[in-house]
């Protein structure tokens, strides 16, 4: 299962794309509260979004993001068909991408 | 040591993307190409060094051509809606700064060709504060700010 739901839905001018992430975006502050200790700092650093190929948008991220992070944001000169890519690379090396077609 | 191995790989990763994207569009400037994740700009604890971190200059002008759009009360400070818009020509970058978070800048989009001035996100607040959209047009930082209410363990009200 892929972390990542992309919708994207072209209009008359522009695309709009949205996402949703499920993270848990830990800040390293919280602590748990059954053993005391801090929860350590996990969270999406960056986010690629891709048409065909082209990177379009960067999302660079602090740990203030919301948890399950959200975006949407609008594109220009994409059509139906086309492909969206998103990528993302958290502080601990994982990653996760998923495509889907402008519909 | 774990640290240094994924900053490593970050810039890895960062570089080979960096390469097809150039290949792909030919259109990307370096600049963008070669984000890397910017942790000075994020660990900074006041919103002049996180700017000075991040795009090399403070230096803001209010504009009215950049519009934020968050709720003046908070309900749920841990998913706080902000929308930004911007009609500026050339937009590099939008990002989204709490003044009053321990670290204040949340997010910063660098937005490629055909990218509309505009970004939707969800950020975590601590405590009533500003939230500051700063948009890098042209070189220069343009930005507009709105107070965002938040009451610790309110129910709203």
């Amino acid at each position: 299962m892929s972390t990542i739901k992309i919708r994207a839905k072209a209009g008359d001018k522009v695309t709009k794309v949205s996402a949703l992430i499920e993270h848990p975006m830990e800040t390293g502050m919280r602590k748990d509260k059954k053993t005391g200790k801090k929860i350590p700092a996990h969270f999406i650093q960056e986010v690629v979004c891709e048409l065909n190929g082209t990177v379009v948008l960067t999302a660079l991220w602090g740990p203030a993001v919301s948890k399950r992070p959200f975006l949407q944001f609008k594109l220009h000169g994409a059509k139906k068909g086309d492909i969206i890519k998103l990528s993302w690379v958290d502080n601990k090396g994982e990653k996760d991408s998923a495509e889907k077609a402008i519909a | 040591m774990i640290n240094m191995k994924r900053r490593t790989f970050l810039k890895g990763s960062v570089a080979v993307g960096a390469v097809s994207a150039a290949m792909g569009a030919g259109l990307l400037t370096p600049r963008v190409v070669l984000a890397a994740w910017p942790s000075n700009a994020f660990k900074a604890t006041t919103v002049d060094a996180a700017l000075d971190a991040l795009a090399g200059s403070h230096a803001m002008t209010r504009s009215d051509k950049v519009q934020i759009d968050a709720p003046d009360l908070g309900e749920n400070s841990a998913v706080v809606p902000v929308k930004v818009f911007s009609q500026l020509d050339d937009i590099e970058s939008i990002s989204i700064l709490v003044e009053k978070n321990a670290s204040p800048l949340t997010a910063s989009f660098i937005l490629g060709p055909g990218v509309e001035g505009f970004i939707n996100t969800r950020i975590k607040m601590g405590k009533t504060s500003n939230v500051i959209a700063v948009v890098k047009a042209g070189g220069k930082l343009y930005s507009a700010q709105k107070e965002v209410k938040i009451t610790i363990g309110g129910c709203g009200g």
